[in-house]
């Protein structure tokens, strides 16, 4: 009888909304590219944020940034957003660019995980570009500014861009508890905060899980009704760039993909880029035959980690979680979770502190439900599933699931 | 007339804390509140759940001593469970905590304190040949020391400010009184301020290897690490140790030297004291040297309380006489109003607020942080509590590096007890930390060459658990000081957890006496506003704390009144008044 669950493996494995395309054929990307021309040639002919502005090739030997370090760092972010690489050259000059557009970074309740995950990013000392070519206006952890003064740089930059700005948001915004969250000399709550600076932004960007969906601090039982940017803000669009930190290429890339085309990207049902959230861990992980191959972790440090085995029975969510961390990694492509044998957590996904981060499978989990509620019956109809195929053996699933994904594609295909 | 400088928030910390100084006419700081303004309840959220997911949520309290939780509530389930973890996973707990301790601290210095003692505007008045030459007062071979290099970073820092581009660097107090380095000595210290952009992204680096990613690693699990395949290739051990002696170097040639260079110019304030708040310090003790179970171990940082400054008498720590007190707090005891001890500890929000003039209510209830007593005392913890408790302890390793420090610095020991003295503790462990972990690196790759690929102690959870109460506590040293986590397991769930960290014994807020936590007391310890418009000093002595908050500072009269409000113009750092 089990059997026939396979469906529901068949559906969860290739949910039509979350699949990206990584090749959306010639006439697309034409399209694409004229539109991208078009609005960097725009962008040129604007005043930069600041007057007497550096030239970009000498900000690069500012900072002992090499021409081919650049175009190395150009290269990745055109993979990371799924551009063919025609597009580079395109890209470059976006960085070029990159500051006629201000940014505004905000702290509600966070840990600065994301803040922190920004300055030990990525890609050949092109951060420091980030950081300062960027025209970021705002940001507590790195401004020497305090105070008073610190409040006049905010209030400065909302007025003088106006309408322009990009709004980053860090941490979870307490609702139920509002005061659980206040700041400034005349204190103000996180969502008066939040709702006050998004009204004149461009968009606002949620930067990691909290900002995204609530995350910590919105775990069972939520003391503080936190929740993400997307349920207090309104009028002004919302791009959640999730994970526990957020991985900063993917933080870059949503800037980038704004210089270059002026528009936000692709966003999935929750709001998430599709070029970095567009495909499951599991899709691109490098142990993944393993788990096609029924080779599994069955306890920590045994010799199954020993030889680098799936960690499925771990309790790794990968085959849950949507994001590119299997591709990009972490510092400067050191490592990544999985890496160092640990599962995945999920933390990509909403709810995950309650429905994935632990050291057992989602069925052996014995998951509570997140205090919205509604969650519990998929996660039960997904855990048994996920056991019985497990019980049943890998090997029908992974025919069963290379198939179903051949003619997921063909759908899409069909719908472009 | 009395004057009120509003100051909100203090940049360059991690978190929300609010701090109410009161000044007196020569603008002396008399009286000082810190508030805490952010709560997420995290210790209510780890209630309920299976002990072993504990460390990945309890990590979460902070992305910046990230990991330091992790390991802690680790240590808590192990104790709890009687596991003690193999050798292997003992020396990658101790890499990836020393690697943070690396990042944390060059961190901390350079980008987040620095701009307190370093004037980036007057660096550009150096002359580079001159700068070169200073810079070997303090190296025998200072970190990229030539007059070209100074020359060129000076001209990328004027195109800066003529282009108004003055990034992170705008609207701070330049030219303020109390910056004392010359143009040179300013000017060597904003070369490493940028320098160390790039070195402490080896030191992520490095965490990243042993732990999969920084912040928040991911490889520490109940009884041992998860990292068998980094452990098993020996080229990642080389990467590590690479990665290891270029950090080192940095801190060698640059960090030291640029701390002997601050004790010397500001040594006066470190020989009065300024800023040096309690004089009673605690350490709870870490990095296991061996592999004794639980709190038998050798340690690194000895564990142990110096009160009143007495470096003649250290007081064992026993873990039993910790409690933490609400009365000033935002929380409610129910039952009692005693401070309890955290393993009958509870969290429950008594939100009340800020008086109708948006000020502190300080004699009731003003902050989210809670008050941390040892044995009837409010103490200090942090780096400098590790060198003094170490040091009178007669820790041969801590004696010899503090020695060391300040004998460069032409300074006595005495000069430890302020808030120089509490960054020039922080630089000193940096060297010892970066020294010890190659003997921790080496005796890692010399274990997988001989084949012992031990990372993980088995147990059985559900049979150690089922139909018991078993009470844990995890005890580390963060960066920033003594950090505990206490867990009380029945039935295999999560019955009670309680956290007492650094920043809550550093910043917590008077207690049922009456008595100032570290924060309040190290600002009325001789501070005097050289112009009360900037609170530069303020920053200053918070900042030595490397607070895990972030905060805002107020600077309120005598009689709490508001008389007048000032501003400060954008672009000189001046003030105008509204």
């Amino acid at each position: 009888m089990e059997f026939f669950r396979r469906d529901f493996l068949r559906e969860m494995f290739t949910k039509p909304t979350n699949l990206i395309n990584t090749n959306r054929g010639k006439e697309y990307y034409d399209q694409l590219y004229k539109k991208a021309e078009e609005r960097l040639n725009w962008l040129k002919s604007q005043k930069p944020v600041r007057e007497d502005d550096i030239k970009f090739d000498e900000y690069l030997s500012m900072w002992d940034i090499s021409r081919r370090d650049f175009f190395k760092w150009v290269s990745m972010m055109t993979a990371t957003l799924m551009l063919p690489p025609s597009f580079e050259p395109l890209v470059a000059q976006a960085a070029e660019v990159m500051n006629r557009v201000p940014v505004i970074w905000i702290n509600i309740q966070d840990c600065d995980g994301n803040t922190e995950a920004l300055i030990r990013s990525s890609a050949p000392t092109v951060d420091e570009l980030i950081l300062d070519y960027l025209s970021i206006e705002y940001q507590e952890t790195l401004m020497a500014a305090a105070g008073d003064q610190a409040e006049k740089c905010l209030e400065d930059a909302v007025k003088t861009f106006k309408g322009q700005y990009l709004l980053f948001v860090e941490g979870s915004i307490p609702v139920k508890m509002e005061y659980a969250f206040t700041t400034g000399r005349h204190p103000e709550t996180g969502v008066q905060r939040v709702r006050r600076l998004a009204k004149d932004a461009k968009a606002v960007i949620a930067v990691g899980a909290c900002a995204s969906f609530g995350g910590v601090p919105a775990a069972y039982p939520n003391p503080t009704g936190a929740v993400g940017v997307m349920d207090v803000v309104s009028g002004v669009p919302v791009v959640n760039i999730p994970a526990c930190p957020a991985n900063p290429v993917n933080i870059v890339g949503v800037i980038m993909h704004y210089v270059l085309t002026g528009s936000l990207p692709e966003l999935d049902s929750l709001k998430r880029p599709k070029f970095a959230f567009g495909y499951r861990i599991h899709d691109n992980c490098e142990r993944r035959a393993h788990f096609d191959a029924g080779e599994f972790v069955e306890e920590w440090g045994d010799e199954g980690a020993k030889n680098n085995f799936c960690l499925y029975k771990m309790g790794c969510k990968g085959p849950f979680t949507f994001n590119n961390c299997s591709i990009v990694r972490y510092n400067d492509g050191t490592n990544w979770p999985i890496g160092v044998g640990r599962g995945c957590i999920g933390c990509s996904e909403p709810d995950f502190w309650d429905k994935y981060a632990t050291e057992r499978p989602v069925a052996a989990s014995d998951i509570r439900p997140p205090a919205i509620g509604g969650v519990e019956s998929t996660v039960d109809k997904v855990g048994l599933t996920i056991l019985t195929a497990t019980a049943i053996g890998i090997g029908a699933h992974a025919v069963m699931s290379a198939l179903a994904g051949k003619k997921e594609t063909i759908t899409s295909n069909k719908e472009e | 007339m009395s004057k009120r400088l509003v100051v909100d928030p203090i940049t360059r910390i991690e978190g929300h804390l609010r701090i109410e100084v009161v000044l007196d006419e020569n603008n002396r700081v008399v009286d000082a509140y810190s508030s805490s303004t952010m709560w997420r309840g995290i210790e209510t959220i780890l209630k309920g759940r299976d002990a072993r997911d504990c460390g990945l949520i309890a990590m979460r309290i902070c992305g910046v001593c990230t990991g330091a939780h992790y390991w802690t509530s680790i240590k808590a389930v192990e104790h709890a469970l009687g596991i003690t973890p193999p050798t292997n996973a003992r020396l990658v707990r101790n890499l990836i905590a020393g690697s943070l301790y690396l990042h944390d601290h060059v961190v901390h210095f350079y980008h987040l304190h620095a701009l307190d003692w370093v004037d980036i505007v007057s660096a550009l008045k150096a002359d580079p040949y001159k700068a070169a030459k200073e810079a070997e007062n303090y190296s025998e071979n200072p970190w990229y020391n030539s007059p070209t290099q100074y020359k060129a970073i000076q001209e990328r820092l004027k195109k800066f400010v003529e282009s108004g581009r003055l990034g992170p660097f705008a609207n701070a107090y330049w030219g303020n009184k109390s910056y004392k380095f010359t143009p040179e000595q300013n000017l060597i210290a904003t070369a490493h301020y940028l320098e160390a952009l790039e070195a402490q992204r080896w030191m992520a680096q490095m965490m990243a290897i042993y732990g999969g990613k920084n912040p928040h690693p991911q490889s520490i699990v109940v009884g041992g690490v998860t990292c068998v395949q980094d452990i098993k290739n020996p080229a990642r051990a080389s990467l590590f140790k690479e990665l290891l002696l270029k950090s080192r170097d940095f801190v060698l040639r640059a960090y030291i030297p640029d701390i002997i260079m601050a004790g010397q110019v500001y040594k006066d304030e470190a020989l009065n004291g300024v800023g040096a708040g309690l004089g009673n310090y605690l350490v709870y003790g870490d990095f296991p040297l061996d592999d004794n179970p639980h709190y038998k171990a050798k340690l690194l940082f000895s564990p142990g309380v110096v009160v009143n400054k007495d470096l003649t008498k250290v007081i064992p720590f026993d873990q039993s006489k910790i409690t933490e007190d609400v009365t000033h707090s935002w929380y409610k005891y129910e039952n009692t109003d005693k401070p309890l001890h955290p393993f009958d500890g509870q969290t429950n929000p008594n939100y009340t607020g800020f008086d109708e003039n948006g000020l502190l209510k300080v004699n009731e209830k003003y902050s989210w942080i809670k008050s941390p007593i040892y044995d009837d005392i409010r103490v200090e913890v942090g780096p400098l509590a590790r060198m003094i408790v170490g040091y009178a302890s007669g820790n041969e390793r801590i004696k010899n590096y503090v020695d060391k420090a300040l004998k460069a610095a032409g300074l006595p020991l005495q000069a430890l007890f302020s808030t120089v003295g509490r960054t020039a503790a922080r630089a000193i462990e940096t060297w010892m930390i970066s020294d010890v972990m190659i003997e921790w690196i080496d005796q890692l790759a010399s274990n997988s060459a001989k084949g012992n690929l031990d990372t993980w102690t088995k147990f059985d959870y559900d049979k150690l658990t089922k139909g018991k109460e078993l009470k844990g506590y995890g005890l580390s040293e963060a960066p920033r000081g003594a950090l505990g986590h206490w867990v009380r397991i029945v039935d295999g769930k999560v019955a009670n957890y309680q956290a007492v960290v650094p920043s809550t014994w550093n910043a917590g807020p008077r207690d049922y006496k009456g008595r100032m936590g570290a924060y309040e007391s190290s600002l009325v310890s001789n501070i005097t506003l050289s112009n009360p418009d900037q609170p530069l000093e303020i920053l200053r002595t918070v900042h030595s704390f490397d607070p895990c908050i972030a905060c805002a500072v107020h600077v309120i009269d005598t009689k709490g009144r508001e008389i007048a409000q000032y501003k400060i113009d954008p672009v000189s750092g001046g003030m105008c008044y509204v």
